[in-house]
């Protein structure tokens, strides 16, 4: 092996993607560029109409980019029809097969490859024990239900052993509960297996929880590319901090720059620090972020003042509604603990401290 | 469905259960009382004079009858089998592709036998092959054969697209996925998922060329009846139960026909 310790194993050069002519045309991806690295689980995270999906069908083969190149370990494979291209997918809908066994699904890839019987039936029973379906290898795949049907795509598409998987919103279509052990089946499988996953949601909560690397997607533009603390935490643009999570937003003007940071006065007039993204030089009317969960509530002293108008409880956490003081409202979430219940009561008027380096300055 | 006591009820509308007995009657009294003349041991068909098979073997040892017989098989079979593959790939060709101006237009282009009437075709059929005929001087069976295969198409044509409407596209995309050529799509994924409506326009081909007679009657050369034809002609003459004999073992013929035809079409759904 030579020494490349970050490969890409996929790397998508200024695609676009163009549907239909004249005043009808779509752009469903403009001029996107991202590599995504070996063995990495990577996920498209967007809205619904954001290209994800898009993006995903132009890397598996079933539509050509308008413009750009796909790179496979360095090979474009912009031009090749998918049946040539050593990618598999789990579909949305799954699209098992309905005329064949739950082992006919799984073979079926390898059989397409000519590969030898005896390495097929091989192949077949190790990805049965690897998805734990042994029991069910003669059943028709109408006869077993929804999450045995997820993980029968997922074997199939792991079968031939593809140099990138891409799964398409698989955990949609089930319910909570299942949803969850999936989704730690599925970093087990990639972890087990070693193939890159590429993972299009739309649920910034399973893209947190799995992922390696997010590229949050917006109007056919990847917006950032990051680790999901990164994407949490340091969100590049507006848009990120709105999507992933709950964020407050207080409007307010630049007061005075300093390195990294700006004191912002907010509409209400207080005045608050707050960090800047990187290469971002905020001018005039900007919009400072705050995540509930980095602010906390106090009687006095904090950099912002209001009064307490609902208290809505989660269960693990409890979220407070401050009105502020010169409008606007903020929101702030406490860890519950067993012996502290907090004695705040809806009228209250309460400060609110907000932590050291919370607060940042977003582009739009 | 909610059945309250003030919801529509078409049953209790005045006359309802008349018409409905009236329309059964209609249908099925004509045919019963063939098929049970059809065992009638006189020479009429229309007063009882005991129970007989005579009139079956009557049937069976008419050469005319068998030799028609025969030929309305030949017919039907090459022309539900060529129609069906031409309803296939058309059905293929329109519902594999974004809907377009024209498509309609398609549609009814193929559809085409259902809408004009079949007597039209028939005269134009008769024009065109005489003058083949005579420039060829070939008189063979192929002149029935290819018109019955035009006017099976749209019924073959038919229960295949709708078989097609209903298939998940994604399965194509899945199996292109895993490394099948278009071809292999096709053999592996959309033809066997596509069978049970290839077979149900294959026999609703065959049923329809069988019972042709228009088209039949003005396209044939001399001695060539079909099992319908030959049955018009002896009418006109004379009238025996053995015309109620031959009608019945046609008509079982059918109901075995749409019965197998039923439990294709129930199992694959």
């Amino acid at each position: 092996m030579p020494e490349t310790p970050e490969r890409n194993a996929i790397e998508v050069r200024g695609v676009s993607k163009v549907f239909g002519f004249g005043p009808d045309k779509v752009v469903a991806l403009d001029d996107v560029h991202v590599a995504i690295r070996e063995n990495e689980f990577f996920t498209l995270l967007g809205p619904s109409g954001c290209g994800k999906t898009t993006l995903l069908r132009l890397i598996a083969g079933f539509d050509f980019p308008t413009d750009g190149e796909i790179l496979l370990h360095g090979q474009d494979i912009a031009p090749l029809p998918p049946h040539k291209r050593p990618v598999n997918t789990v579909f949305q809908s799954y699209a098992l097969f309905p005329h064949l066994t739950v082992a006919k699904n799984i073979s079926f890839g390898l059989e397409m490859l000519g590969r030898p019987k005896d390495e097929v039936d091989a192949r077949v029973d190790e990805m049965l024990k690897l998805v734990r379906m042994e029991e069910l290898r003669n059943r028709s795949t109408a006869q077993i239900s929804g999450g045995q049907q997820q993980r029968v795509a997922l074997a199939r598409a792991l079968a031939p052993q593809p140099k990138v998987l891409l799964l398409d919103e698989p955990l949609s279509a089930l319910d909570y509960k299942l949803r969850k052990e999936m989704q730690i089946e599925l970093k087990r499988l990639q972890h087990e297996t070693g193939i890159t996953f590429i993972f299009v949601t739309h649920d910034q909560e399973e893209a947190l929880t799995m992922s390696a690397r997010i590229a949050v997607m917006s109007a056919g533009n990847i917006l950032q590319i990051g680790s999901p603390e990164a994407i949490y935490d340091r969100p590049a643009v507006r848009f990120v901090a709105d999507f992933i999570g709950e964020t407050n937003f207080l409007e307010g003007s630049i007061e005075e720059r300093a390195a990294g940071g700006a004191r912002v006065r907010i509409s209400s007039g207080a005045v608050i620090d707050a960090s800047v993204a990187e290469g971002f030089q905020p001018s005039g009317r900007v919009t400072v972020v705050v995540r509930p969960e980095h602010a906390r509530l106090s009687a006095e002293g904090g950099q912002l003042a209001g009064r307490l108008s609902n208290i809505v409880y989660f269960g693990t956490d409890t979220h407070f509604h401050v009105e502020l003081d010169g409008g606007g409202e903020f929101i702030v979430r406490r860890q519950n603990a067993r012996d502290d219940r907090g004695t705040a009561r809806i009228g209250d008027p309460v400060s609110i401290v907000i932590g050291a380096g919370a607060a940042q300055v977003l582009r739009d | 469905m909610a059945s309250g006591r003030s919801n529509f009820s078409i049953r209790h509308q005045p006359g309802f259960t008349t018409v409905a007995v009236l329309c059964f009657a209609l249908l099925y009294l004509p045919i019963v009382t063939l098929v049970v003349f059809a065992f009638n041991a006189g020479r009429s068909v229309a007063i009882w004079e005991g129970f007989s098979l005579r009139w079956f073997e009557a049937a069976w040892n008419n050469e005319r009858v068998i030799e028609a017989s025969i030929r309305s098989v030949q017919i039907a079979s090459v022309a539900a089998v060529v129609a069906t593959i031409a309803a296939t790939m058309a059905a293929l060709a329109t519902t594999r592709t974004r809907p377009y101006r024209g498509l309609t237009f398609k549609y009814a282009f193929i559809n085409q036998p259902l809408m004009i009437p079949e007597i039209v075709t028939a005269v134009a059929l008769l024009i065109v092959f005489a003058r083949i005929k005579v420039a060829t001087g070939y008189s063979g069976l192929g002149y029935l054969i290819v018109a019955h295969t035009a006017f099976c198409i749209p019924f073959a044509y038919l229960p295949i697209r709708a078989r097609l409407e209903s298939m998940d596209l994604t399965l194509e995309t899945a199996a292109a996925d895993l490394y099948a050529t278009p071809w292999k799509v096709f053999t592996r994924v959309t033809l066997p998922l596509l069978w049970p409506g290839i077979i149900a326009g294959l026999m609703l081909a065959f049923v329809i060329s069988l019972d042709d007679v228009v088209i039949t009657e003005f396209v044939k050369s001399g001695g060539q009846d079909t099992l319908p034809t030959y049955m018009l002609g002896q009418l006109r003459r004379l009238v025996t139960p053995e015309m109620n004999a031959i009608s019945t073992v046609f008509l079982l013929i059918s109901i075995l026909i749409v019965t197998v035809f039923f439990f294709i079409s129930r199992r694959s759904t």
